[in-house]
């Protein structure tokens, strides 16, 4: 196996005496695909956004490509990670949220040209061409100058995906994309995710409760029970073949179809 | 009896003082107010605490008093002179008015959902570039309406200037009265007007921005 692109060494979260995740430990390698599932309230946003650094942990280490994200070296001591360190390793996480968050005051295309322009300046002729090639690729080539408002949930996820990409991140989380979808919108989302995950060489870290969808495009499957992972693997065994009671109980309420 | 012409002319006379303390208050006034709401919502506590409390006492206390504090007690008390009458009445009013507008353009940046800064952390964008690019752009949206319902407070604040001795349109209303008693409600009148007259363009620009902040902001 190669060196780990993302590992968790026993990190913990607290919401004030609320503990939410009790001892996480889990590798990405990189270009893997990773479904989290699990019930609400288990944990799994707050897995992906402190690998995003919208959380920080409140024990352990997060290592990404090797580097510990939330804490640095500054003479001899690991002190807390101050904002250069954090935007150092930031660039290699990308992330889409269930509620796309999109930038509403401007086209999309400006949506997708903003951070590479100004955080990676990259000439804004240069950017242009490959954001309209981006949202060729999911499917928004012609909408280019629309604003979000204008847009469905689905095709404003599909630009807040175009804009993650833009980035050209190692990592790729997904927060519950198509969780605020209305159903018939679900399907255009899952497919260009699927797409990427066939061009294969991002790793992607997915939220989900589509099961299907996870069968179909995981290599492996988290399942996250109260704040602790309870059973990992293929997603056949973990899917098709659930060892623990909880994680029965858990998939009891989805139709999983072969 | 003097006639309308008569009584216009000599108004007109404090037309060029209200205007000048009008425009240089809102453009002093909206510069205290960026600044201090933009300190308001710093993580620096030293920051939010100063900030506070120069917005909590010049809200606190009446415009007029301040007017007479600048004018007559900081010379009196420590030699203080702040130049010429108008920049006195300058400064009054915009310190007056930039505390009440400052909590409007915190409370825009406040209202600014919380994914909007998240969405930009996860494309790496600086604290500044944040503040600059995404937050600010759609926080001046939901200022504007009530920004502009202040600049109308301002202009009717501008008439308190007279009483620091300043030669504004009330002044000379004031002046011509004490001459021509009976013509008090004429002269009233056209003052009344005269004020509505200088507001139009203002509470224009009021009803424009409020419709374009309905346009501009969109759930994204």
């Amino acid at each position: 196996m190669d060196e780990p692109i993302v590992k968790y060494t026993d990190v913990h979260k607290s919401f004030g005496d609320i503990e939410v995740l009790k001892g996480i430990d889990l590798d990405i390698q990189p270009a893997e695909k990773v479904a989290l599932i699990g019930p609400s309230g288990s944990g799994k946003t707050t897995i992906i956004r402190m690998l995003m650094t919208l959380e920080e942990p409140t024990m352990g280490v997060i290592d990404v490509g090797g580097r510990n994200l939330w804490q640095m070296e500054k003479k001899g001591e690991w002190v807390r990670a101050d904002d250069p360190h954090l935007h150092s390793i930031r660039g290699d996480i990308g992330m889409v949220f269930q509620h796309f968050n999109l930038f509403p005051h401007m086209t999309i295309l400006e949506n997708c040209m903003l951070a590479p322009v100004l955080v990676k300046n990259e000439s804004k002729k240069e950017v242009k061409a490959t954001a309209v090639e981006m949202l060729e690729k999911v499917g928004l080539g012609d909408k280019i100058d629309l604003y979000p408002a204008q847009l469905s949930g689905g095709q404003k996820q599909r630009v807040a995906m175009a804009r993650a990409l833009m980035m050209r991140p190692k990592v790729m989380l997904f927060d519950e994309v198509t969780s605020a979808l209305d159903p018939e919108l679900v399907g255009e989302v899952l497919e260009v995710i699927r797409d990427l995950a066939k061009e294969g060489e991002m790793a992607m870290i997915l939220v989900t409760h589509e099961m299907d969808f996870a069968l179909d495009i995981a290599d492996r499957v988290v399942f996250l029970n109260d704040g602790v992972i309870e059973e990992e693997g293929h997603p056949e065994d973990i899917l098709v073949n659930p060892k623990s009671e909880r994680l029965q109980d858990f998939l009891s309420r989805f139709t999983v179809n072969r | 009896m003097g006639s309308l012409p008569d009584i216009f002319s000599t108004l007109v006379q404090g037309l060029k003082v209200t205007l000048l303390v009008l425009v240089l208050s809102i453009i002093c006034s909206t510069i205290i107010a960026l600044v201090a709401g933009l300190s308001r919502v710093s993580t620096n506590r030293l920051v939010t605490g100063v900030t506070g409390f120069y917005v909590e006492i010049f809200r606190g206390t009446s415009l007029i008093v301040q007017l007479f504090w600048f004018s007559y007690a900081l010379p009196g008390l420590f030699n203080i002179h702040l130049g010429s009458d108008i920049w006195v009445a300058v400064l009054a009013i915009s310190l007056n008015y930039g505390a009440y507008m400052s909590e409007i353009v915190r409370g825009s940046i406040q209202a600014v959902p919380a994914g909007q800064t998240e969405a930009s952390i996860a494309l790496n964008l600086s604290k500044f570039q944040r503040m600059r690019h995404i937050i600010i752009p759609q926080a001046i949206r939901m200022m504007l309406p009530e920004y502009g319902n202040y600049l109308i407070q301002i202009l009717k604040a501008t008439s308190l200037v007279s009483l620091i001795g300043l030669t504004d349109l009330l002044y000379y209303g004031n002046i011509y009265r004490s001459t021509h008693l009976s013509d008090s409600p004429t002269v009233y009148l056209l003052l009344l007007v005269m004020y509505f007259v200088i507001a139009l363009p203002l509470i224009a620009f009021t009803k424009k921005m409020e419709s374009m902040s309905k346009k501009g902001v969109a759930l994204g």
